[in-house]
């Protein structure tokens, strides 16, 4: 699976955290989830959780800590995937 | 007519909502109470778990229009019915009162705060994370659990969404929770903590509480075919109550506060009062002390600063077990009033049978409505008085039809397991004082 198709399928998993969903339209790796799509820090576990649920893979606590753009979410991703 | 030593601020209810199983919202509810519908089902499943009792009292909620009260991200992820009620009723007692949710502009309303009542945590959301602990899956529980389990979890929830910076107090105190909390409410208003309180409770009583109950042999068993002449509270054939679900609120305001923003006012509260019989003098664990209860309405009614015989309604608890009697007892007792001098009594447990912790609230926004739409609201399920009540007090004062009639005062009393005691005297409004 390549870049892009995670990124259109991680738009889906964090469509119900952002307020503003328009804002989802426009993402990249360089987007900050909480300071760009403005999600709650909270629900950064339960992204994680529900990404998890989405491919069937395991994401460790320190793999997660590091999850702060789009891009650190594809690589979590793709790196599970391969 | 008032106390002497009675504080000069007076409490005025300007909000009412309210989720409860003859009626979600106020416009519902009102026309339920007044024709005597019974909101009681017949519960498939209960047949399937073995229980003797088969009946309850289940608010027919669309979980959906919860979006119409948090933000999607909030509602994404939201379980606990309990929760969904109260969210429910405290929003729209709020926008009842003529306020908008959210409405603060960013701003926290420092003098405003919320006092919101429950009994027990919700064993099925329970019993969802006692599965994934076990199956080692604590990972996947996510953020959202926590916040929906917290005893605080309703008064969190509202006091958030409106912007609350007063006193946030989640309160519990078995069947007199919801009473006690707008006594709380009430209370912080006369000390001038607060000038506007947000107040209530909520319940849902899900089928593992059900079943203990239903083991205590307390619940109505013999009704299962006919369920909405299960509840009977008062009569003969009385034989246990009916578990209920739901939740009631209401916005309390200093008078002048509510003046200075001219909102309507519902009708005040004049006083009341809280206690325990201690568990000595006949009360334990499940059954009130007469004393007890006999002190707290005449506190309430000294509270409140009225004369016993100016009560016009007793909203009684009332639950359809063998205490009806002697609580009708106790109130003859407590206001010096029997046979045709004691006022129409009424329970709106023969309608929606008792919501436990949601019952004060839902039954005091009901003696409110009265209050307002000047109306005695039916005993249904009343067609044989017990001949125990019947000799305390006149048949006359047992409505089974609704009754138009003027209600000034109505005294609004519930009794829980503890040995707790709470009532409330709510009056028509009246500028004059």
């Amino acid at each position: 699976m390549d870049r892009r198709t995670i990124l259109e399928e991680l738009k889906k998993v964090l469509y119900p955290y952002t307020e503003n969903k328009e804002l989802l339209q426009h993402i990249d790796d360089d987007t900050n989830l909480v300071k760009d799509l403005k999600i709650n820090s909270a629900n950064l576990v339960d992204i994680i959780i529900d990404a998890e649920a989405k491919y069937n893979i395991e994401i460790d606590f320190d793999s997660a800590e590091k999850i702060i753009t789009v891009g650190n979410c594809i690589d979590a991703i793709a790196e599970k995937i391969k | 007519m008032k106390n002497e030593g009675r504080m000069s601020r007076r409490v005025v209810i300007t909000g009412l909502g309210v989720v409860a199983p003859n009626g979600v919202g106020v416009p519902d509810f009102l026309a339920s109470i007044r024709q005597g519908v019974s909101g009681i089902r017949y519960q498939p499943s209960y047949k399937d778990l073995h229980f003797n009792s088969q009946v309850s009292g289940i608010p027919q909620f669309n979980w959906d229009l919860l979006k119409n009260y948090v933000s999607e991200i909030t509602f994404h992820g939201l379980q606990g019915h309990a929760l969904g009620y109260g969210i429910m009723a405290a929003l729209d007692a709020w926008r009842d009162a003529g306020n908008i949710v959210g409405g603060s502009g960013g701003e926290t309303l420092w003098e405003t705060g919320c006092v919101f009542g429950s009994s027990a945590s919700e064993c099925e959301v329970v019993k969802k994370i006692i599965s994934r602990v076990d199956a080692g899956e604590a990972k996947k529980l996510g953020s959202r659990v926590i916040e929906q389990m917290m005893n605080s979890s309703i008064t969190a929830y509202i006091s958030g969404r409106l912007g609350l910076g007063n006193r946030i107090v989640a309160t519990s105190a078995a069947c007199a929770t919801g009473t006690q909390a707008i006594l709380m409410g009430y209370e912080y208003i006369q000390q001038g903590v607060a000038r506007r309180m947000v107040v209530g409770s909520s319940e849902h009583v899900d089928p593992y509480i059900f079943g203990a109950f239903d083991s205590m042999r307390i619940l109505s068993r013999k009704f299962n075919h006919a369920p909405e002449q299960a509840s009977r509270p008062m009569s003969q054939s009385a034989g246990g109550f009916v578990p209920g679900s739901g939740s009631g609120a209401l916005v309390l305001e200093d008078l002048d506060f509510a003046l200075s923003r001219n909102a309507k006012i519902y009708a005040e509260l004049l006083g009341g009062a809280c206690n325990s019989g201690g568990q000595r003098n006949g009360g334990s664990m499940t059954a009130p002390a007469a004393p007890g209860v006999i002190r707290c309405i005449t506190d309430a009614v000294a509270n409140a600063g009225v004369n016993p015989n100016s009560i016009d309604l007793i909203s009684g608890h009332l639950t359809a077990t063998v205490a009806d009697a002697l609580e009708i007892q106790n109130w003859c007792l407590a206001l010096g009033r029997n046979g045709c001098n004691f006022p129409p009594v009424n329970s709106l447990k023969s309608m929606i049978g008792h919501s436990l912790s949601a019952a004060g609230s839902i039954e005091s926004v009901a003696a409110v409505l009265q209050i307002v739409h000047q109306f005695v609201h039916p005993n249904i399920n009343l067609e044989d008085p017990n001949p125990e009540i019947l000799r305390q007090i006149d048949i006359g004062c047992l409505p089974t039809t609704m009754i138009e009639r003027e209600i000034r005062t109505v005294a609004k009393a519930n009794f829980g397991f503890g040995d707790v005691n709470a009532c409330l005297i709510f009056s028509k409004y009246n500028q004059n004082g």
